[in-house]
C-alpha cells in the first residue's frame, strides 16, 4: 500500500483526534493563559471527570453505542450524596456512605435501562437519550416532592423551606473534595490528587481484567455480532443488560467523584450534562461507536477540558465577546459527537460497499478487505 | 368485543390513557375553578402554534429517515427569516409572509445540506440528527451575536450589536393570523381562526402532496427501499426531498408560533423544540416509520391539552407545581414507548 494511501487511512481513522488538536492549540495562545495554569487545571480534571468516561467502555464493547443512559447512574449517585448530606456524614466516610446508597439504586436504573434498550436493538443511542430524560423526569418527582414526605429528611439544611424537596443548590461542605485532598502531592507548582488517581488506575485495572474474564469475552462476541454469539450459545439480552448495569454503576461511582470535586452541586441540573460531557470526551479521544479503549479516554479528556478551560478567553481576546467563546465550546461539543457519529455510519457503509464490491470480484474491493480486519 | 381490541391495541395503551387523563382534567377543571372556556381556547391557540411543527415530523418519517430531532435546523431558517422580515420593517400579514418567504431560502439550503449528511448515514439518522440540531443551535447562536443587524428593535441596546435574546414581535406582526377572523364569545373565549385555517391549509397542501407522484414515491422509499429502488426511484433524492420539506416545515412552524406567542426567541430557546412536536405525533399514533394527518392532528391536539390543562387543574388541584414533573415524564414516555416497539428498523 502506497504512504500517501496510508497517511490518508490515518487521518480518516483519526480525523476527530487530529481535527480537534488543532484548534485546542490554535486557541491556546489567544486565550493568554499560563501553561502553568492549564496543566494544573487539566490535572484536576482528569481526576475529576475520567472515572465518569471510563464508565462507557463496557456498553461500547457489548456493541450497544455510546451510554446515554449512564445519566441514570449519575441521578444514583446523586440520591446517595444527598442522603449522605442527610445524616451529616463527612469526609470519606460521607462519600463511601453516598456510595453505598447509591450502587443499589443505580443496579436498579441499569437493570430499567438494560431491559428497555434490549427492546429497542438497533436505536440504542437515541433510545437511551430519551430514557434519561424519562427518568430525570422520575428523579424529580423524588427528590422535588417525595423526599421530606415520603423519604424522611431531617437535615434541614438541605430541606425547602416548604418542608418537603430539597434546595435546588446542596452545598456539599462536609465531602468536599476530601477523595482529591486524601494523599494530594505537591510537585513543583502542581498539586496531584493521588487517591483520586489510584481510584481511576483501579477502575482501569478492572476493565482490563474484566475483558479477560467469560463475561468479557462474551461481551465482546456479542458486541461483534448478536445472531453469531447467539449461536455460540452466549445469553445475548443478559450480557447486554450486565454490562449497561455495570457501566451505570461506574457512573455512578463517577458521579459522586466528579461532584466532590465540585464541592456542591446544581439537585435538579447537574446531571443534564454528565453524559454529553463524558461522551464528547471520549469521541474527542478518538474512539468511535464500536471502538474504543482506555487511552482514548484519557486523551479524550485532556483534549476536551483543555479547549473548555482556554475557549471563553480566546472568544474574549479574538472577538471582544466570552459568549462567542462559550457558544463556540457548546458547538465543538454537540458538533464533535455528531462529526463521529457520522464518520462511524458513513465508514460503515463504505465498509458493506466495499464488500459487496469484493464479492463482484472487484480487485479493489479484494484487495482492501482483509486489511478491514475487527480492530484489536 | 375482538374488534374494540384490536382497535385499542391499534391506538395503543399510551394513547388511551392521555386521553382519558385529558378528558378527566377537562371533567375536574370546574371543580378546582380552573375556568373551561379559557382553558379550550387556550389548547386550541397552542395547537395552532404547535401544528406546523408536528406537521414537519411527517415527510421524513414517511420517508423512512424516522424521526426528524433535528427539526431545530428549520427552526433556525425560520428564526433567520423573521429577524430578517422585522429588519426590513415589514408589518401585518405582509411582515408574516415575508418572513416564511425570506426563511424559505435557508431552509431549503440547510435542509439540503442536512438531507446530504443524512444520505449518508443511513440507520443512525435519529442520534446524529439529534447532535446535527444541536450543533447548528450553538453555531448559529456564534451568528446571532456577530450577524450586522441594526434594527434597535432587535439589538442589545448599549452594544448596538448583536440581537437580543427575545425580540417582540408586537408592532410587526403580533398575531396576524390569530386576530384573522377571530371568534371572541364572551370575555374568556377567542378561537383562533386564522392560526387554525392557516394549519388546515398547510396540513391540506401536505395531504395533497403525499398523493402526488412525488409523495408516493416518498411513502415507497420509506416502506421499502429496496422495492423503490427497483422501480426505478432515486432513494437519495426521495429522502432529501423529504428533509427539505421537513425543514422547510420547520421555519413556517416557528413564524406561525412567534406570531402567536409574540417574541421571536433566540440563541439556545430552539433546542428542545424538537422533543415536544416528536412526543406530539407520536401520541397522535404514528410510530417511528408511518405518520399521517390524522396523527398530526390527533397528536398536537392531545399534546397541546395536556400542556395547558395540567398546570392550571393540577396545580390548582394539588397546590403544587408538579405540572412541569408530568409534562417530562408524559412526553419522554411517548417517544420511548414508540421506540422501544418491535417494527422494522430502517436501513
Amino acid at each position: 500500500m502506497s504512504g500517501k494511501k496510508s497517511f490518508g487511512r490515518f487521518f480518516s481513522e483519526n480525523a476527530v483526534v487530529i481535527i480537534f488538536l488543532l484548534i485546542t492549540v490554535a486557541c491556546i495562545k489567544p486565550s493568554g493563559l499560563s501553561l502553568t495554569y492549564i496543566g494544573q487545571e487539566m490535572l484536576t480534571r482528569l481526576g475529576r471527570d475520567s472515572f465518569l468516561v471510563l464508565a462507557l467502555l463496557l456498553p461500547i464493547y457489548a456493541g450497544m453505542g455510546l451510554n446515554f443512559g449512564m445519566t441514570l447512574g449519575a441521578m444514583s449517585g446523586q440520591i446517595g450524596l444527598i442522603l449522605a448530606m442527610n445524616w451529616n456524614l463527612r469526609g470519606v466516610d460521607g462519600l463511601i456512605f453516598a456510595v453505598l446508597a447509591g450502587t443499589p439504586i443505580s443496579v436498579l436504573m441499569g437493570y430499567i435501562c438494560g431491559v428497555v434498550l434490549n427492546k429497542a436493538k438497533g436505536r440504542e443511542m437515541v433510545t437511551g437519550y430519551i430514557l434519561a430524560f424519562f427518568i430525570n423526569g422520575v428523579y424529580q418527582f423524588i427528590v422535588l416532592y417525595m423526599m421530606g414526605v415520603v423519604v424522611p429528611i431531617k437535615n434541614p439544611a438541605i430541606l425547602l423551606s416548604r418542608g418537603y424537596g430539597i434546595r435546588n443548590t446542596l452545598n456539599l461542605e462536609g465531602v468536599r473534595q476530601s477523595l482529591d485532598n486524601l494523599g494530594m502531592i505537591h510537585l513543583g507548582p502542581f498539586a496531584l490528587p493521588m487517591a483520586t488517581y489510584a481510584v481511576i488506575a483501579v477502575l482501569c485495572v478492572f476493565i482490563v481484567w474484566f475483558k479477560r474474564t467469560k463475561l468479557g469475552q462474551d461481551m465482546r462476541a456479542v458486541g461483534y455480532d448478536m445472531a453469531v454469539a447467539e449461536a455460540a450459545g452466549v445469553p445475548v439480552n443478559r450480557t447486554r443488560v450486565i454490562a449497561i448495569i455495570i457501566s451505570t454503576v461506574l457512573a455512578c461511582f463517577g458521579q459522586i467523584i466528579f461532584l466532590q470535586n465540585m464541592g456542591n452541586f446544581a439537585t435538579y441540573n447537574a446531571h443534564d450534562q454528565t453524559s454529553f460531557f463524558a461522551i464528547a470526551a471520549i469521541l474527542v479521544g478518538g474512539a468511535s461507536v464500536k471502538r474504543a479503549t482506555i487511552p482514548n479516554v484519557f486523551i479524550g479528556v485532556i483534549l476536551l477540558h483543555v479547549l473548555f478551560i482556554v475557549s471563553p478567553l480566546a472568544g474574549q481576546n479574538l472577538f471582544g465577546s466570552a459568549m462567542i467563546g462559550e457558544y463556540f465550546r457548546q458547538f465543538i461539543g454537540y458538533g464533535v459527537i455528531a462529526l463521529s457519529l457520522v464518520l462511524y455510519a458513513w465508514r460503515n457503509r463504505k465498509e458493506i460497499e466495499r464488500r459487496r464490491e469484493s464479492f463482484r470480484g472487484g480487485a479493489a474491493g479484494a484487495a482492501a478487505a482483509p486489511a478491514e480486519g475487527v480492530g484489536k | 368485543m375482538r374488534k374494540l381490541k384490536t382497535m385499542v391495541q391499534d391506538f395503543g395503551w399510551p394513547r388511551i390513557i392521555i386521553f382519558f387523563f385529558l378528558v378527566a382534567l377537562f371533567i375536574a377543571a370546574p371543580f378546582v375553578r380552573v375556568r373551561i372556556d379559557s382553558s379550550i381556547g387556550d389548547v386550541f391557540n397552542r395547537f395552532g402554534q404547535n401544528a406546523i411543527f408536528v406537521l414537519a415530523m411527517v415527510p421524513m418519517i414517511q420517508a423512512g429517515c424516522g424521526l426528524n430531532f433535528g427539526l431545530s435546523i428549520g427552526v433556525i431558517a425560520g428564526l433567520l427569516g423573521s429577524t430578517l422580515s422585522i429588519q426590513f420593517g415589514l408589518h401585518g400579514i405582509a411582515g408574516f409572509l415575508g418572513a416564511v418567504v425570506l426563511s424559505a431560502p435557508f431552509a431549503v439550503l440547510f435542509g439540503w445540506l442536512y438531507g446530504k449528511l443524512l444520505n449518508k448515514v443511513k440507520g443512525e439518522e435519529m442520534t446524529i440528527s439529534m447532535y446535527v440540531g444541536f450543533a447548528g443551535v450553538m453555531l448559529m447562536s456564534i451568528f446571532w451575536l456577530i450577524l450586522p443587524f441594526t434594527s434597535p428593535n432587535m439589538v442589545w441596546g448599549y452594544a448596538g450589536k448583536g440581537l437580543r435574546t427575545t425580540i417582540t414581535v408586537e408592532g410587526y406582526w403580533l398575531r396576524v393570523l390569530n386576530d384573522f377572523l377571530a371568534i371572541r364569545i364572551g370575555p374568556n373565549f377567542v378561537f383562533p381562526t386564522g392560526e387554525l385555517l392557516f394549519v388546515a391549509l398547510c396540513a391540506f397542501l401536505m395531504w395533497l402532496f403525499m398523493r402526488t407522484k412525488t409523495g408516493t414515491a416518498l411513502t415507497a422509499v420509506g416502506s421499502n427501499p429496496d422495492y423503490a429502488r427497483a422501480s426505478g426511484i432515486s432513494v437519495d433524492r426521495m429522502r432529501t426531498v423529504s428533509v427539505v420539506l421537513s425543514t422547510f416545515l420547520g421555519a413556517v412552524g416557528i413564524c406561525v408560533f412567534e406570531q402567536s406567542f409574540g417574541f421571536i426567541q433566540l440563541y439556545g430557546a430552539p433546542l428542545n423544540m424538537p422533543f415536544a412536536a416528536v412526543a406530539a405525533i407520536l401520541i397522535g399514533g404514528a410510530s417511528v416509520n408511518k405518520a399521517s394527518m390524522l396523527n398530526v392532528v390527533v397528536g398536537a391536539f392531545l399534546f397541546q391539552g395536556l400542556l395547558t390543562m395540567t398546570p392550571s387543574v393540577i396545580n390548582s388541584a394539588l397546590q403544587t407545581d408538579v405540572s412541569e414533573v408530568i409534562r417530562i415524564v408524559v412526553s419522554n414516555g411517548i417517544i420511548l414507548y414508540a421506540l422501544t416497539r418491535k417494527t422494522k428498523v430502517a436501513k
